[in-house]
């Protein structure tokens, strides 16, 4: 069933595309997220109204239909506006980077919630402490509050970066050529689309199982209290058992 | 760029067209998932490994790959097999785009739920499983009468996120040509060049749809949950002096 026919090498050449825009979209969607969790924090009117827009908005709507907003609606948008500084030719934006748009406006949404629960779940008294012994805002912010929001969001970070990778395969209704886009053209080609595709779906149960034990190396390394406290638990067994 | 409104107007109905097949969609997976994902669920409880395995690779398999990909295989995939071709079930089934988006929907909406109810089964407290015990109950009327029901307390809330991802999952019924509102703005853009007026219209439809089900299922857990927020009559005031 598995005779993929010479097809491999391009099934593995969209794997690379589709983890490059995961990690991408990622790391855009992250500075979002914390960019969307900072301004629904803050005491601006503005920036709460925005950031409340904005998450209520993108989690009501497909990520199919933002894909396809954005790479079409980018591509005329960016056609008006050169068109104001008398450029005339046709512009496209890539399936790539219109690809990342569309998934880290999606991500962000999800991510300014986590990150503002997280935020919300540090007490205050961490910050006034940081205060009282003098430390700037962006001190406390960077060394006080941040680690403890990252340990917090972690496991609801790494939830949402497993839906990313499967809306990757979104962005291949557009064009960019990825692992779903690169199956689709085997499949066409060797009239035998259940081998292709599922070909597909086990290189993304792969990426899924990657990451997930990424993330839980990640939750492993951003608890250290945590880990020096299975040591000690562990080194009071030990003894236990060779007293007993 | 120009915007026009006029295109929006006229289309309303049109995208109402596509807003009752996206409904339909997600009414009927949500549903008929609802009831697998709970046999799934009960089954990954099970103790023996035997039972636990297969409920186990099929959740794993339908949450661990996109939604699309589900779908194709379905869709365009199923098709490869002689067998499947030559069965009843090909002609009324098998080949209409609508079923099998139903089906996949469905699979895949169920592998989810099947998680939520294990995690509300779980997050049941043991005492009141103990109280059943303890009084005598049969597995099935603890079943019937405790586990299901505290867990359906549990599990509605989280129920909605769930049919809000249904809901934005169904624009992909647009990849194999079923005319839902994404199917329409897609059809309907190419025909007279509005991309950006018909998208946006689709996406304020599927805003709405989305509050709509937020909103009923609120008032749903409201009710469900009415023991939570009971405050008896205050018989302090009707004290015989």
């Amino acid at each position: 069933m598995f005779d993929l026919q010479g097809f491999g090498a391009l099934l593995l050449s969209g794997a690379t595309v589709t983890i490059q825009l995961a990690v991408t979209s990622l790391i855009i969607g992250m500075v979002l997220g914390l960019l969307g969790a900072t301004a629904k924090l803050s005491n601006i009117w503005l920036l709460r109204k925005i950031a409340t827009v904005y998450t209520a908005t993108m989690r009501g709507i497909p990520e199919l239909l933002l894909v396809l907003f954005i790479y079409y609606g980018g591509s005329i948008l960016l056609m008006s506006i050169l068109k104001k500084f008398g450029y005339n030719d046709y512009v496209e934006i890539s399936a790539f980077w219109g690809g990342v748009m569309a998934l880290s406006i999606a991500f962000g949404a999800y991510a300014t919630e986590i990150f503002r629960m997280s935020i919300q779940e540090i007490p205050i008294g961490q910050q006034e402490a940081a205060q009282a012994i003098g430390m700037r805002p962006f001190q406390t912010f960077y060394r006080i509050t941040l680690p403890q929001v990252w340990q917090i969001a972690l496991p609801g970070l790494g939830n949402l970066f497993l839906v990313l990778l499967k809306d990757t395969a979104l962005v291949s209704v557009v064009g960019l050529k990825d692992i779903m886009y690169q199956s689709s053209r085997a499949a066409q080609s060797t009239q035998q689309p259940f081998t292709f595709y599922m070909a597909a779906a086990i290189i993304y149960l792969g990426l899924t199982m990657l990451i997930t034990g990424f993330m839980m190396w990640l939750e492993w390394r951003a608890n250290p209290a945590a880990r020096y406290a299975k040591k000690l638990s562990r080194q009071t067994i030990q003894r236990q058992s060779t007293i007993g | 760029m120009d915007w026009n409104w006029q295109v929006i107007f006229d289309h309303i109905p049109d995208l109402l067209g596509g807003a009752v097949l996206t409904v339909q969609l997600v009414i009927f997976s949500g549903v008929i998932g609802l009831f697998f994902g709970l046999v799934l669920a009960l089954l990954r409880l099970s103790k023996n490994w035997m039972v636990q395995i297969l409920p186990f690779l099929y959740i794993f398999f339908f949450r661990g790959t996109p939604l699309l990909v589900q779908i194709f295989l379905i869709y365009y995939g199923l098709g490869q097999f002689e067998a499947v071709r030559e069965s009843f079930l090909w002609e009324p089934v098998l080949s209409q785009a609508y079923w099998c988006a139903i089906i996949a929907f469905t699979l895949n909406t169920s592998a989810y739920l099947a998680e939520i109810i294990r995690g509300a089964i779980q997050n049941i407290p043991v005492g009141e499983l103990e109280a059943a015990d303890a009084i005598g109950m049969s597995k099935w009327q603890k079943l019937t009468r405790i586990t299901l029901p505290r867990a359906f307390g549990i599990v509605i809330p989280v129920y909605s996120n769930e049919v809000i991802f249904m809901l934005k999952g169904s624009a992909l019924a647009s990849t194999i040509a079923l005319m839902d509102i994404t199917g329409v703005a897609r059809t309907i853009s190419a025909r007279t060049y509005t991309l950006m007026e018909l998208f946006f219209a689709a996406g304020i439809v599927y805003l709405l749809l989305s509050w709509v089900i937020l909103f009923s299922f609120r008032m749903f857990e409201k009710r469900m949950n009415r023991h939570a927020s009971y405050v008896p009559p205050d018989v302090s005031t009707h004290t015989v002096g």
